[in-house]
């Protein structure tokens, strides 16, 4: 992996600085009809720089909802929400789609890149929205694809991937605009372990190197302990918020395996 | 966002689906092409129309003897004894607005020289009617002012009769025989070719009115003359002094009919414009009707468009695209839609017209306003049927987006 200056976060300074998340007592109800569906029941939570987070849960817990939430794709129905100290909890859809693109860089299961757009193409978008002239925009493009270990795959549509290469190339996406905060919601959860512990990595990575905070949505136990802290969701509640214990670390895992199965799954 | 990465996009989706986007555009194509080879055409056919307005002659007025009742001011050699030459003369000397003025008379002769005969229509004429008709000679001279004051037998032939009695020959200073009498050639008449009635008009033999009247036809009354007046915009006001003239020598009463008639040949310009107007009101609305149509299969195919990318749409916004900057996407889509559909349509209006005009031996016309009220009007049903889909598009929620399977 290649270090490129200018894709760098602050090295985490801890509890003395501004969060980069803040929810108070956080609600959000959904109206189905007849019935409220209270998909969260006051959640209070605040992430710092260079925080690992992972959210658990059972499914229907609340987790997306939060997610979604923090990366201001929806808006909490009750409490105050904010974001590197500003308050983004009544900010009107355009001003949402702002703060998404200059603080929040998303990962989602299912990748989300657009088809028949290449690799270089799919990382730039999110720069095609904040004026970023062309040229630079795909310079930055590319240093981010270096980051996560595709600069070769930039042309390269993402039919023509692995879904490990793909998820890959969605973090690039994630971080080529800088932001203050990546949030990834279940970003293994279509990916065979093998796979998963080598997206983990691209994440532990950022994380250890770049100080990129980074909060991340999971079901599974062994995919959270990557994560530094672990938050755990029932019914809409913060049930539990711990520091990980037995941290694993997904690079030293790759490398005590053998390389066979890698070779197999880049193979579409 | 730039407008170059929207345009790429909008290329990429278009050519994605190339029949779809094909038959998208057929109504707009359809639409503008009719337009463009429509208006070419009636423009072409207004075109023939002034040039044969304008071959009638300059300005001109046609009186004729009778009232429009009982004869139309072509009916026939006028047997009303109503309007004399005095009265052409009279015309002349006190209408300002009449610059010329000929008496008219007409009759079938048979026209004999050597061994050829020929059977055609003499005009009598005085000098001044090659100017009236716009209609000067080839070769030799038109007769004179003295010729019709004498009566003399001279004539000027038109090429037809020239062709047919003096096949090789130059037939200025021939003598021919007009029913039997002998007749001095002067002049050769230019050619002139049909009228828009099919008539050839080089089928003729113009002689004095004077010696028509006084030797082939023995009358004292005719039945028409040309007049000219001094401007296009003169014809009307000459038509009111001609009548108010007219009115006064034939001591008719007020409220009596006239015993005469003025035509105003362009009353016929008046009414071709006005059959072009009615041309052109209608094709506007086949025209109309044909981009509504065309927008409207614009619009159906970007809902369906929006519908099939809603996850792209939730991508977009996921990243941090705006409201403005979904619904500037969509929209550019269905302009450049709409505006591809209109150049092929132009280039397909212009194909027909040059196609139809060769038909028809018309002027082949391009009306350069019309290929750009053509591009406007493309454009204007991009946006206007664009504008729903886009809005639909842009105010869809990004998470609902994102979550669309
Ligand atoms: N758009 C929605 N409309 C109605 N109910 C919803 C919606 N999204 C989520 N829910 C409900 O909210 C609860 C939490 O959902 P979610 O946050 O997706 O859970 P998780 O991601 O932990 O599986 C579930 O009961 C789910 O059915
Ligand atoms: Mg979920």
């Amino acid at each position: 992996m290649q270090h490129p200056a200018d894709v760098r976060c602050d090295q985490p300074t801890r509890r003395a600085a501004v969060p980069v998340v803040r929810l108070e007592h956080i609600h959000k109800v959904y109206h189905l009809g007849e019935v409220d569906v209270h998909a969260l029941r006051g959640i209070s939570l605040e992430v710092y720089p260079g925080e690992f987070v992972a959210v658990m849960g059972a499914s229907g817990s609340g987790k997306s909802t939060l997610l979604n939430i923090i990366g201001c794709l929806d808006r909490p129905t009750r409490g105050k929400y904010f974001l590197d100290g500003q308050d983004v909890s009544g900010l009107s859809k355009d001003e949402r789609a702002d703060i998404r693109n200059r603080k929040i860089g998303f990962v989602f299961q299912g990748y989300n890149l657009l088809r028949r757009t290449s690799a270089l193409e799919n990382v730039q978008l999110p720069l095609l929205y904040n004026g970023t002239p062309t040229a630079e925009a795909i310079r930055r493009a590319q240093r981010a694809l270096a980051i996560v270990g595709l600069q070769e795959r930039a042309h390269s549509f993402p039919n023509q991937l692995s879904g490990g290469e793909q998820q890959r190339v969605a973090i690039a996406r994630a971080l080529v605009n800088n932001p203050s905060l990546m949030l990834a919601d279940e970003p293994t959860g279509n990916l065979d372990s093998r796979t998963s512990i080598d997206i983990m990595s691209v994440f532990q990575q950022l994380n250890a190197e770049r100080g990129m905070t980074i909060l991340l949505v999971t079901h599974e136990m062994d995919i959270a302990q990557y994560a530094k802290r672990i938050v755990i969701v029932r019914d809409g509640r913060i049930v539990r918020d711990e520091p990980v214990k037995n941290r694993r670390d997904a690079a030293k895992e790759l490398a005590e395996m053998p390389p066979l199965e890698e070779e197999e799954e880049a193979v579409i | 966002m730039n407008v170059s990465s929207i345009l790429k996009v909008a290329f990429r989706e278009l050519a994605r689906n190339k029949a779809r986007s094909m038959l998208t555009m057929l109504g707009i194509i359809i639409g503008v092409a009719s337009v463009i080879a429509m208006v070419g055409l009636g423009q072409g056919a207004q075109r023939q129309v002034e040039e044969e307005i304008a071959s009638m002659g300059t300005n001109m007025l046609v009186v004729f003897a009778g009232s429009r009742k009982t004869r139309g001011w072509h009916g026939g050699i006028g047997t009303s004894p109503t309007l004399t030459p005095e009265d052409i003369d009279a015309i002349v000397r006190e209408c300002p607005t009449v610059a010329l003025a000929s008496p008219n008379v007409t009759a079938p002769v048979s026209l004999i020289f050597g061994n050829q005969n020929w059977t055609t229509r003499a005009e009598g004429v005085n000098e001044k009617y090659p100017q009236i008709r716009n209609w000067p000679v080839a070769s030799g001279q038109f007769f004179t002012e003295g010729d019709v004051h004498t009566a003399a037998r001279v004539c000027v032939i038109g090429q037809t009769v020239a062709e047919q009695l003096f096949p090789g020959l130059d037939p200025v200073g021939q003598t021919l025989r007009v029913r039997n009498l002998p007749f001095r050639v002067v002049g050769v008449l230019s050619e002139r070719g049909q009228n828009q009635w099919g008539r050839d008009q080089d089928d003729v033999i113009m002689i004095p009115y004077t010696t028509a009247m006084k030797k082939l036809l023995s009358i004292t009354h005719i039945p028409r003359a040309y007049i000219s007046a001094i401007s296009p915009r003169a014809t009307f006001i000459a038509e009111r002094q001609i009548t108010e003239l007219l009115r006064q020598r034939h001591h008719i009463r007020p409220g009596q009919e006239d015993d005469f008639g003025v035509h105003n040949l362009t009353d016929i310009a008046e009414a071709a414009e006005e059959t072009n107007r009615i041309l052109t009101l209608l094709l506007s609305s086949i025209a109309g009707v044909s981009l509504i149509v065309g927008g409207i299969g614009i619009m159906n195919i970007m809902l369906v468009s929006v519908t099939e990318r809603t996850r792209e749409i939730g991508i977009r916004m996921a990243v941090g695209a705006r409201t403005r900057h979904v619904r500037l996407q969509f929209l550019i889509e269905s302009v450049v839609l709409s505006l591809i559909g209109g150049l092929l349509g132009i280039f397909l209006g212009i194909g027909v017209s040059f196609a139809l005009s060769g038909m028809f031996n018309w002027p082949r016309l391009i009306s350069p306003l019309a290929i750009v009220m053509s591009v406007a009007f493309s454009v204007a049903v991009g946006i206007i049927f664009g504008y729903y889909p886009a809005h639909k598009a842009a105010s869809l929620d990004p998470i609902d987006a994102l979550r669309y399977e």
